[in-house]
């Protein structure tokens, strides 16, 4: 074949015929995420002056020789309150939008969300047990990861049937695992006290980033940016992934191995998000979609747009958490009040999502 | 001629007890394009699952370069053998010539992504199969016989040394199966082994050099395609009489086939 076709040169320009985005895309999906983090540093309810931000950023984090002028309180919000908050957002915005688009490609389907093998209701289910233990803060984020993973695990392997796992059997077990740990959940908060635990199940389930430390970013970075960078990498393959498990292995993917890694990754990204920040929803579902309108559906742009435009998006809503009200609202009843709308515009605008 | 594929005393059976097909033998030399004829239900989709390494085979063995086909990897296989399954639509709106890049999959590391070299190649194979005016049309949007010549162009992509393809005409109409068969002659006239399922006999003459009829009782007959083709074996393989019919065009004799249904 090669000696016919190789001799030609090649007329047209293959980069316009790909569709690859424009590098003013890309500095723009850059520049979003990184605004809305530098804003978020100025913003709320105890007022900090920008060089104070910068003064203070510049000292601490870059070690500049920049003398204190500034009072102990508001290092702490900018330092202690802001900082982790922002950078926790950040990470969990990208890490789900990132496990959503990789699930939408894995299972053929634009509208699954990184929820969908059950690792929501397991880390709820284990957060819940963890607050009736009257476990410190530590061990409900344990086990709420835990369950998390125990919950994939029990789905992954009731799919596995003869040394595969069809995506079908994975959805129909995820759905099962869901509802069994969504009906302990319920009977916990039955038999939880009311006037404390249950209220604090609840509020513990609606989603925040307001308790975030330093500390437990330092603990859940490392798990999340690993995973990020799993998924980032086995990026292309889910194109291949996408044509189903057949065409994937005809054409020389062990399709087994990269779901098995790509499950692996994304639980371990949404049972820490949802450890340490509670269940925030639509959002591994809305980013992957909306992205796929500004760069079109090749994961080999899709993953990295999602990571950028994801971690810019939760970073705004939990800004307008934060903002919008006296009290504080909870993150997941945001996310979901603004992405399932989005959502909703977005499906009838892309027909669906197929075409 | 080397023999590229062959297939030895195969049996399959999808409960144990009563066989598909059994004492199948089979073998294709480089540059052969073999037929597999035969109507629906025989077995012929199990089969070519079968020599795609996608099914087990209960007894006997599929060798490819004389080498069992399980003592591939799957990287090695899809670097031997190139399947084109039946047109189907994909979930995302991937671009014809992404879809034909995706053909370099088995040359490209676990985690690297397709060079520039390798989208060129993509171009020029599409190019070559004239559908080159395909490469920036979504793969969700061009018709039947296009996303088919996609798939072909795929599968070149792929470098393979045999390319094996499923039914790749049906549910394609008139124009469109020329398209695909003049896209699999082609490949064949430049020394491509090939092996096609079909259930269309007409076919055979238009592409194939060798054929294996598979009735419902196993393998009717075997061997070059004017020894094979003939009434009395094709109506024990589909089980109706069916005529065949000689007409001459300016190229040769065409022969066509038709089932006696009055």
């Amino acid at each position: 074949m090669s000696n016919n076709t190789g001799v030609k040169q090649i007329s047209v320009n293959l980069g316009q015929i790909e569709k690859k985005p424009s590098t003013l895309k890309w500095v723009l999906m850059l520049i979003f995420p990184v605004c809305l983090f530098v804003i978020t540093l100025f913003l709320g309810r105890y007022p900090v002056p920008p060089n104070e931000v910068f003064s203070i950023l510049g000292q601490k984090l870059l070690r500049l020789p920049i003398e204190t002028y500034w009072t102990d309180t508001v290092e702490t919000v900018v330092v202690r309150v802001r900082l982790p908050r922002a950078i926790m957002a950040a990470l969990v915005g990208a890490g789900l939008s990132m496990s959503g688009a990789s699930f939408q490609g894995m299972f053929q389907n634009p509208l699954v969300s990184p929820f969908v093998l059950g690792v929501s209701a397991g880390a709820s289910f284990g957060a819940a047990l963890g607050l009736v233990l009257e476990l410190p803060a530590l061990g409900i984020q344990l086990m709420a990861f835990c369950f998390g993973l125990i919950a994939v695990a029990i789905t992954y392997f009731t799919a596995r049937i003869y040394k595969v796992t069809p995506i079908l059997m994975l959805v129909l077990s995820g759905m099962v695992v869901s509802t069994f740990f969504q009906s302990m959940l319920s009977l916990i908060k039955f038999l939880a006290d009311d006037d404390e635990k249950l209220p604090a199940i609840t509020f513990w389930l609606m989603g925040s980033l307001g308790s975030v430390s330093l500390q437990d970013l330092a603990i859940a970075v490392l798990p999340i940016l690993v995973s990020m960078t799993g998924l980032y990498l086995l990026r292309w393959r889910l194109n291949v992934l996408s044509m189903g498990d057949r065409e994937a292995r005809a054409l020389g993917v062990n399709s087994e191995l990269i779901k098995a890694l790509i499950i692996v990754f994304t639980t371990i990204i949404s049972s820490t998000a949802v450890a340490f920040c509670g269940i925030i929803g639509w959002v591994g579902q809305v980013i992957p979609h909306f992205c796929r309108m500004i760069v079109g559906p090749d994961h080999k742009v899709l993953i990295p747009a999602t990571m950028l435009v994801g971690a810019g998006y939760l970073i705004m809503i939990d800004n307008l958490c934060r903002l919008l009200t006296a009290t504080e609202i909870p993150l997941g009843i945001l996310t979901a009040v603004i992405g399932a709308p989005v959502f909703a515009y977005l499906l009838r605008k892309t027909k669906g999502g197929w075409n | 001629m080397a023999v590229k594929l062959s297939i030895k005393d195969a049996c399959f059976s999808y409960n144990d007890k009563e066989p598909v097909w059994e004492n199948i033998n089979l073998a294709v030399e480089e540059g052969e394009c073999l037929c597999l004829l035969g109507p629906n239900g025989c077995g012929k989709t199990t089969l070519f699952n079968c020599i795609t390494g996608n099914l087990p085979l209960k007894s006997g063995s599929i060798y490819v370069n004389q080498k069992n086909i399980h003592d591939f990897s799957v990287i090695e296989l899809a670097k031997t053998i190139g399947i084109v399954f039946q047109e189907h639509t994909a979930p995302f709106p991937y671009t014809s010539l992404e879809v034909v890049r995706m053909g370099r999959t088995p040359h490209l590391g676990l985690l690297e992504t397709p060079s520039k070299e390798d989208t060129e190649l993509a171009y020029r194979i599409m190019e070559d199969l004239g559908i080159a005016h395909l490469a920036g049309k979504s793969y969700t949007h061009i018709s039947g016989g296009e996303r088919q010549l996609v798939l072909i162009a795929r599968t070149l992509c792929q470098e393979p040394e045999i390319i094996l393809f499923d039914e790749p005409t049906s549910h394609l109409d008139f124009k469109n199966q020329a398209l695909v068969l003049r896209t699999i002659k082609k490949l064949s006239e430049r020394g491509m082994t090939i092996v096609m399922t079909s259930h269309f006999p007409n076919h055979v003459w238009k592409v194939g050099t060798k054929v294996a009829m598979l009735g419902y009782q196993g393998m009717v007959a075997q061997g070059p395609v004017e020894q094979v083709m003939t009434e009395e074996n094709l109506t024990r393989a589909y089980g109706i009489n069916i005529k065949i019919h000689e007409a001459s065009s300016g190229t040769g004799a065409i022969h066509f086939c038709e089932p006696d249904f009055m």
